[in-house]
């Protein structure tokens, strides 16, 4: 088997548990679609071609407050923002000589769980990797969000509860492991669990949207991170 | 019609922010600090969003918190991306028959 081959299956068995947690997480999705008044179709292009929660859950509420293609693109410009932040980290992990078609495609579905476990391994980032991960993923979202529409609450609650803590479970998967052999990355998942509680309460800031928040913590203890304990040549190689 | 033109001006918007960093970054960034907070992001962020949402996502907010804890517990003792989801997903499955 090649190792194109084989990062792709290994690819596709991480994408499992994502594409199953989308199927969950989009049903809701697809159910909030429907009360706004689109058709399943509608909603299932919706989630082909965007792959975002918050950025689909702020677009359905833009489109219900019959609001400007201005203000929907802002919105999204807005809610979607992380996603410029993971592409720029993604940047810095790609191979230089790697084809301008693979960014094209891998850019189509950097999303917060395909953005984790790709960027997770070691060394270059693995294009046919992303590609396996998306097999499962982008029709646990596009179908999930249909049914949803369709079929209103047909899961039983506790069924999407389960389903919805798989996306969560992943990500602990993946900054656990560095954060018990990096002290600095320890002290920063603690840190980002304290602040970002913190801001789920505190005045002011507790009314931004959960995007907003995402955006400003990341940048804030990223930043703090690489002003207090830049990273060396030598440990970059070793990613 | 309106509803497809609300969802190609979402999905463009979309697509853009996520093309632009990794077709226009194609070499490495020099400064020591960018690349540093490059490193850290995907952590910050992940860690982020991980907690409290948990607590939310499920229907109790105990069962969110177990989830958290044996997630937490199994990932340090080496399980991976699929065991991970697997063991949370299970937990909050089992708590909420009694919750």
């Amino acid at each position: 088997m090649t190792d194109k081959r084989k990062v792709f299956i290994q690819g596709v068995r991480d994408g499992v548990p994502i594409g199953l947690g989308y199927f969950a997480v989009s049903f809701s999705l697809g159910i909030l679609a429907k009360n706004i008044g689109l058709t399943p179709l509608q909603a299932a292009v919706m989630s082909l071609l965007n792959n975002a929660s918050a950025g689909e859950y702020m677009g359905l509420t833009m489109i219900a407050a019959g609001a400007s293609y201005w203000e929907m693109a802002f919105a999204t410009l807005v809610t979607n923002a992380r996603y410029l932040l993971m592409s720029c980290a993604m940047s810095q992990r790609m191979d230089p000589a790697m084809g301008l078609h693979h960014r094209f495609f891998m850019a189509f579905d950097i999303t917060d769980e395909l953005f984790g476990i790709t960027i997770a391994r070691p060394g270059y980032l693995e294009p046919w990797y992303m590609y396996g991960a998306m097999v499962p993923a982008i029709p646990g979202w596009m179908i999930g969000t249909a049914l949803g529409t369709l079929a209103g609450s047909l899961l039983p609650a506790r069924v999407v509860s389960a389903f919805s803590v798989a996306l969560y479970g992943m990500f602990i998967a993946i900054f656990i492991p560095p954060a018990r052999k990096d002290r600095v990355i320890a002290g920063l998942v603690a840190l980002a669990f304290l602040s970002s509680w913190a801001f789920s309460w505190l005045p002011m800031v507790s009314a931004l949207s959960d995007g907003t928040r995402t955006i400003i913590l990341t940048v804030l203890l990223a930043g703090g991170a690489a002003a207090l304990f830049p990273r060396k040549e030598e440990e970059e190689a070793q990613g | 019609m309106k509803i497809y033109l609300y969802i190609l001006v979402m999905a463009g918007v979309s697509y853009l922010i996520r093309a632009l960093p990794v077709t226009v970054f194609r070499k490495p960034i020099k400064s020591r600090f960018v690349r540093s907070f490059l490193y850290y992001v995907p952590y910050a962020t992940l860690a982020v969003m991980t907690f409290p949402a948990i607590l939310h996502a499920t229907q109790s907010p105990l069962s969110g918190a177990a989830a958290l804890a044996v997630g937490l517990a199994v990932a340090w003792l080496g399980a991976d991306l699929f065991k991970t989801a697997v063991a949370c997903c299970a937990v909050v499955f089992l708590l909420e028959l009694f919750i």
